[in-house]
C-alpha cells in the first residue's frame, strides 16, 4: 500500500509537469487551430534559461545563501523570455500565414521546431547541462510515503500556475476576449477585439507555462538536454488530446492523467520502466480511435476554450 | 440637410472572384432609421460587414463621421460608437449571458456605466437577467436576438447596424424586438441602418429605404413611397 501511495505521488507530480505543458498546445489550437509543432522548444529554451540564469546566480554566491529566491528569479526571468520568444515565432513563422491553408502552418511550425531545437544545440551544445539541486535534496516521511523537497516545489508551483491561469482566463476581461476571439473571430472584431494581440498573448501564455515546467523537469532530473522537448512534448500532446484539445480543463486533466498512467504502468507492468514511453502513446492512439473529443472535448469542428 | 454620419461611394467587394457588390452608394444621416431591402443573396449582408471593415471594400469609400474607414481595422470601429448585430446573431456560445454582455462593452473602462448599460439591457430583456449565468448557446432564437442587440446596446452605439433581427422568430418576439429597436432610436439618438427581408416591416419602421438586387441599389426613397410603389409591393411584399 506504501508502494503504491509512493507511485501515486511521483504520479502526479509527473502529471503536473505535463499538464503545464500540455496547456500550450490546447490554448494555442483552442484560438487558431493549429497544432504548434514548435510548443516543445519552449520547454527545452525553458529548462536551458533556467540552468543559465541559476549557474550564473551560483557563480556569483547567491545560490548559497538564497537559493529559494534565485529560483524564483530565473523562473520569472525564464518565463517571460520563453513567453517573448513564442510571441516572435508567432509573428515570424504563424501570422504571415493566418490566411493560408491549415496545413502550411503547420509544416511551418514543424519547420519552427527544427530550426529552434538546432539553435539551441548550436549554442549549448549537445551534452546533458547539469542543473544545482543541492538546495533542493530531502524531503517528508509520512508513513512510509517519502515527498521530496523537489516533489513538493513542482506540485505547489503547479497548483499556483493552475490557479492563476484558471482566474486569467475565466475571472478577467482579457481571459473573456480570449475565449470569445476562440469562439468567434469575426464577432469578436465586431466588439472591438484585437484578434492579433488575443493570439499573441496565448502563446506567450503556452510558452511561459512550458518554460516552468521545463525548469522543473530540469530540477527534477538534474540535467536538461537540447532534444528535451521531444519526447515530453508529445506525451504533453497527447494530454491535451486525451482532455479534450482546446479545452484547458481538459488539457490539466489530460496531464495528470498521462503522469499517473506513466507511473503507475512503470510500476505495475512487467518490465513496464523499460517501455514507459509507449503508454502516453497508447492512450493518444486509443483517444484517437475510440473517442477523438477526448474527454471534456463535445465537437470536433467546433473550438472550445 | 446635415452631414451624412455614414456614407458608402462607389463600394465594390469580391468574395475570391465573385462580385458580391458592384459599387454600393448609400447616404445615412444623424438619427434616422435607414433600413436595406432585398432578397437573399442581394448583398445586403455583405455591405454591412463591408461598412464594418470584416469584408474588404475593393473599390470606393465607406465614410464614417466623414472619415474614410474602408481602410481601418475593423476592431477599432466600435469605440467609435459604429456597431453592428450581424446575421445569425453571432453569441459567443460558450460565454455566458453575462459575459457576452461584458464583450459588448470590452473597449469601454468607464465600470459604472458599464452597470447602469447591464441593468438598463436587463430591463429591457427581463429573460436575459433570469439567464445571465446560462452559457449563450443555450438560449432559443429569441433569446439570441435579445442578447444580440443587448450586447450592441452595451457598446453605447451612435450608429446601429441590425442584420434581419426578424430571421427565423415567432411574430410575437419580432414585434417585440421591433419595438425596442423603435425605442433604442427614439431615446437615444441613434442612427439604425436596419438590413430585413421583411420589407414590410422594416419599411413600417423606417424613413428612408434602399432596395439591393444583385449587388446594386436599383431604387432608394422614402420608406412610405417605397411602402407605396407597386414594383416593390409586388416583389417584396407579396402583392
Amino acid at each position: 500500500m506504501e508502494y503504491f501511495f509512493q507511485q501515486f505521488i511521483n504520479g502526479i507530480t509527473l502529471g503536473g509537469v505535463y499538464a503545464l505543458f500540455a496547456l500550450g498546445y490546447t490554448m494555442v489550437y483552442g484560438i487558431i487551430q493549429l497544432i504548434n509543432f514548435a510548443h516543445g522548444e519552449f520547454f527545452a529554451a525553458g529548462g536551458y534559461v533556467g540552468v543559465i540564469v541559476l549557474s550564473f546566480l551560483g557563480a556569483h554566491g547567491y545560490m548559497g545563501t538564497h537559493p529559494w529566491l534565485c529560483l524564483a528569479f530565473s523562473l520569472v526571468l525564464t518565463m517571460g523570455y520563453c513567453a517573448m520568444l513564442a510571441m516572435a515565432v508567432e509573428k515570424i513563422a504563424y501570422k504571415p500565414l493566418r490566411r493560408s491553408t491549415r496545413l502550411s502552418v503547420l509544416l511551418s511550425a514543424l519547420g519552427m521546431s527544427i530550426f529552434l531545437q538546432n539553435g539551441l544545440m548550436l549554442t549549448q551544445g549537445v551534452y546533458d547541462k547539469a542543473y544545482p539541486t543541492a538546495f533542493v535534496q530531502g524531503g517528508l516521511d509520512i508513513g512510509g510515503v517519502r515527498i521530496s523537497i523537489m516533489q513538493l516545489l513542482i506540485l505547489g508551483l503547479t497548483a499556483v500556475l493552475l490557479f492563476i491561469l484558471n482566474a486569467l482566463v475565466f475571472r478577467t476581461r482579457i481571459g473573456k476576449a480570449m475565449r470569445a476571439t476562440a469562439q468567434d473571430k469575426v464577432m469578436s472584431a465586431l466588439v472591438g477585439i484585437n484578434s492579433n494581440r488575443i493570439i499573441s498573448l496565448t502563446f506567450a501564455i503556452g510558452a511561459g507555462l512550458a518554460a516552468a515546467a521545463g525548469i522543473m523537469v530540469g530540477l527534477y532530473y538534474g540535467a536538461v538536454r537540447y532534444d528535451m522537448g521531444f519526447v515530453p512534448g508529445v506525451k504533453a500532446f497527447a494530454a491535451a488530446v486525451l482532455g479534450g484539445i482546446g479545452n484547458i480543463t481538459g488539457a490539466m486533466l489530460g496531464g495528470f492523467i498521462i503522469g499517473m498512467v506513466e507511473i503507475m504502468a512503470a510500476a505495475y507492468v512487467p518490465h513496464g520502466g523499460e517501455y514507459k514511453d509507449v503508454f502516453a502513446f497508447i492512450i493518444l492512439i486509443a483517444v484517437l480511435y475510440f473517442m477523438p473529443t477526448g474527454i471534456m472535448g463535445e465537437n470536433v469542428d467546433d473550438t472550445r476554450v | 440637410m446635415a452631414e451624412p454620419i455614414l456614407e458608402m461611394q462607389g463600394v465594390t467587394a469580391h468574395y475570391g472572384r465573385i462580385q458580391a457588390l458592384k459599387g454600393i452608394s448609400l447616404k445615412v444621416f444623424p438619427g434616422e432609421i435607414v433600413t436595406i431591402i432585398g432578397a437573399n443573396g442581394a448583398g445586403k449582408s455583405t455591405t454591412l460587414m463591408t461598412i464594418c471593415g470584416i469584408v474588404r471594400a475593393t473599390a470606393g469609400e465607406v465614410r464614417y463621421r466623414g472619415e474614410v474607414i474602408s481602410s481601418q481595422s475593423p476592431d477599432v470601429l466600435p469605440a467609435r460608437g459604429l456597431i453592428q448585430v450581424p446575421e445569425g446573431r453571432r453569441i459567443f456560445p460558450r460565454l455566458t449571458v453575462s459575459e457576452n454582455l461584458d464583450m459588448g462593452a470590452f473597449f469601454r473602462k468607464d465600470e459604472d456605466g458599464i452597470r447602469r448599460d447591464r441593468d438598463l439591457v436587463f430591463e429591457l430583456f427581463p429573460v436575459l437577467k433570469e439567464r445571465r449565468r446560462q452559457p449563450g448557446g443555450t438560449l432559443s432564437g429569441g433569446e439570441q436576438q435579445m442578447l444580440a442587440i443587448g450586447r450592441a446596446i452595451m457598446g453605447r452605439p451612435t450608429v446601429l447596424l441590425l442584420d434581419e433581427p426578424s430571421l427565423g422568430l415567432a411574430p410575437l418576439i419580432v414585434q417585440q424586438i421591433f419595438r425596442i429597436v423603435k425605442s433604442i432610436s427614439e431615446e437615444n439618438k441613434t442612427t439604425i441602418v436596419l438590413v430585413e427581408q421583411n420589407a414590410n416591416l422594416a419599411l413600417n419602421l423606417a424613413s428612408r429605404g434602399y432596395v439591393l438586387e444583385t449587388g446594386s441599389v436599383v431604387l432608394e426613397d422614402d420608406a412610405r413611397a417605397l411602402l407605396e410603389n407597386p414594383d416593390i409591393r409586388k416583389a417584396y411584399l407579396g402583392e
